[in-house]
């Protein structure tokens, strides 16, 4: 009955220290398994690593004004901050654009995935704790949308929110008019971004509330406690973990998305940081640009990402 | 309906509680939360069902339904998405690619796992630690960076942009499902099974074959299927890494269809022949894992959430 863990970066190499068996005397040789390991280390250094690295090299490098794409330079003690002033001059100067942006991004980023737990935490909750014998039923229905590429999940809603769509009609029958949904609102995007990036954050929650020992549960009501106050302070201490690691499933992508908003939006109003970034990459002289934007966001994002590496390795060690 | 899992004993709720009517019973169904979790599934898949419909429809509106049709399917000469080109080579598109990175990352990914779990030392904790890095670095950072070494960078870029690179670019990306999802279940197995075959007499690669592997066979197996169907959604990296029309696979021509404001039925039928594509993927997936694990006491449950990558 019990589904473990999200997404699940095993046991890392340290290992569980101390497991029984493991005896370093015991495969003289590692060569073997150096060798089996080999090709994906190379995978990761030449096609993770070293794009990483061009990258800066772009950001970092000279403008070819002729062609007016940029030239990598390799070298880092050549490398110009030019690009990189441009960007922080953008982000924080005076006449920035990419500055409202950032705001923009935060703040839809902030309302989407505030909703998204506000809707997810109590489907799961009661997929995980009251289905039941419906419970594999409820499952299918809560992974469906996985199997339903991103872009028709949003073309189903371009094609419900046309100013004639079926929304539009139930709107106008309970007489709120027929507003333009497509033409550049922010609750767009908003919801927008709620639908796609929900069936992750409840599958997190899903895994980890049905991860919880019920005996603990029991135990809170034996000794008294009201339904509220269980969920109060058992279940939700113990769901802190599930919570941060799915917010952080659908934060993280939801900060690159640049095709959501295009799809629903398409006004510059709306634009998040990934629709610059997207935008600059083919744009003359800017490609440097948004090769440092790019890593500035990978920057600040860089602290979060660690800690979801930290996070479920923890959980998967803890489970294992 | 909370029987299965708090199997308590109704036990002394009358004596304590001292809130009235309806509160009383404190193992009542939660009839609000279900409420709330019907809302949440009609609102999920309503959209879904009514855009399938909607490639059914017997006129060019996406917001009107205007009686049934197979027209956007094969009817239409020209717009029918079997003869529109543009179409056609999208669907052999996808499926290509899926292909492709599937053959190449499961097989790297199952060896990287297999190495790194045996190694265990400082360079392989590091190697580890990239990987899953590569599965929660945002989509878009990482096909950047793709786009400038497949454009700009001496040695790759004669790569250039197109097919190789879609496949190069979606196997790094996908690389992490096999050598996250082998090595958690390498954890699970434990080491007896390889002690047991090395103290009679085994070399590594008798091992590795004759026990190993098939031991490891339901995981590898569910991460072919996930790296196929989410090289079948994947959107970013190959929108950022595909040159033109012909090596645009469904989900970019979707989006650049709807974005150039162009859209017809035609889409929606394109949209649900990948749901159809997706689904089919998903069934055999499960069908597979089920037979894989038959005697094994995996249920039904935890095939789905291991076939979701929740597992």
């Amino acid at each position: 009955m019990t589904v473990q863990a999200p997404p699940q970066p095993p046991a890392t190499a340290a290992g569980p220290a101390g497991q029984p068996g493991d005896r370093r005397g015991f495969q003289p040789n590692k060569t073997f398994w150096i060798l089996l390991a080999l090709p994906g280390m190379l995978w990761l250094i030449v096609l993770f690593v070293v794009p990483f690295y061009a990258v800066l090299a772009i950001g970092e490098g000279k403008l070819n004004t002729q062609t007016k794409s940029p030239i990598a330079v390799y070298n880092p003690f050549s490398w110009s901050s030019a690009n990189l002033s441009n960007v922080l001059h953008e982000i924080f100067g005076a006449q920035a654009f990419i500055g409202p942006t950032v705001v923009t991004t935060i703040l839809y980023v902030a309302a989407a995935s505030i909703l998204s737990l506000l809707i997810a935490y109590p489907a799961a909750y009661f997929v995980a704790r009251f289905a039941g014998r419906r419970k594999g039923f409820f499952l299918v229905l809560l992974v469906a949308p996985f199997w339903i590429s991103y872009m028709m999940r949003m073309l189903a809603w371009i094609d419900l929110l046309q100013t004639n769509g079926y929304v539009n009609k139930v709107w106008s029958f309970i007489g709120l008019g027929s507003p333009n949904w497509l033409g550049g609102h922010s609750y767009t995007v908003i919801l927008g971004l709620v639908y796609g990036y929900i069936p992750y954050l409840i599958l997190v929650l899903y895994a980890g509330l049905d991860r919880i020992n019920p005996s603990l549960l029991e135990a809170g009501r034996d000794l008294g406690l009201s339904r509220a106050a269980t969920f109060w302070r058992v279940t939700l201490p113990l769901s802190r973990q599930p919570i941060l690691t799915g917010m952080l499933i659908t934060v993280l992508p939801m900060i690159g998305d640049y095709y959501t908003n295009t799809l629903l939006s398409g006004a510059p109003g709306t634009a998040m940081i990934g629709n610059v970034i997207d935008g600059q990459l083919t744009e003359p002289f800017a490609a440097g640009q948004g090769a440092i934007l790019s890593m500035v966001v990978l920057l600040v994002l860089i602290g979060p990402m660690i800690y979801y590496v930290v996070a479920t390795n923890r959980t998967s060690q803890a489970a294992s | 309906m909370s029987d299965t899992l708090v199997a308590t004993p109704t036990p002394v709720e009358g004596a304590r509680s001292s809130r009235p009517g309806r509160f009383r019973n404190p193992w009542r169904h939660p009839w609000f939360l279900e409420g709330f979790t019907w809302l949440y599934l009609v609102w999920s898949l309503a959209p879904i069902v009514v855009a399938v419909l909607f490639s059914f429809n017997n006129g060019k509106s996406q917001s009107a339904f205007q009686g049934l049709s197979v027209r956007w399917y094969w009817g239409d000469k020209v717009n029918s998405i079997w003869y529109n080109p543009q179409l056609h080579s999208a669907i052999f598109q996808t499926l290509r690619l899926s292909f492709y990175t599937t053959l190449i990352a499961v097989p790297i990914g199952v060896a990287f796992a297999l190495g790194i779990n045996k190694w265990r030392g400082r360079v392989s904790a590091s190697f580890n630690f990239l990987m899953i890095l590569s599965f929660v670095v945002p989509e878009l950072i990482f096909g950047v960076a793709l786009y400038f070494i497949f454009t700009q960078m001496p040695g790759l870029h004669q790569v250039g942009l197109g097919t190789r690179a879609e496949v190069l670019g979606l196997v790094s990306w996908n690389l992490s499902w096999p050598a996250i999802i082998v090595q958690a279940r390498l954890v699970t197995i434990g080491k007896q099974y390889e002690e047991a075959s090395a103290d009679l007499g085994c070399t590594h690669l008798q091992t590795l074959r004759r026990v190993m592997l098939p031991l490891l066979m339901p995981a590898i197996f569910a991460s072919a299927i996930l790296v196929f169907s989410g090289v079948i959604d994947d959107f970013v990296v190959v929108d950022l890494l595909s040159s033109n029309g012909s090596t645009q696979p469904m989900s970019v021509i979707i989006y650049s269809t709807v974005h150039g404001g162009n859209n017809g039925p035609a889409l929606n039928a394109l949209a649900t022949v990948m749901l159809l594509m997706s689904f089919v993927v998903a069934g055999l997936g499960f069908v597979g894992y089920r037979l894989m694990t038959r005697g094994q006491r995996v249920s039904g449950q935890q095939t789905l959430a291991t076939l979701a990558g929740a597992d």
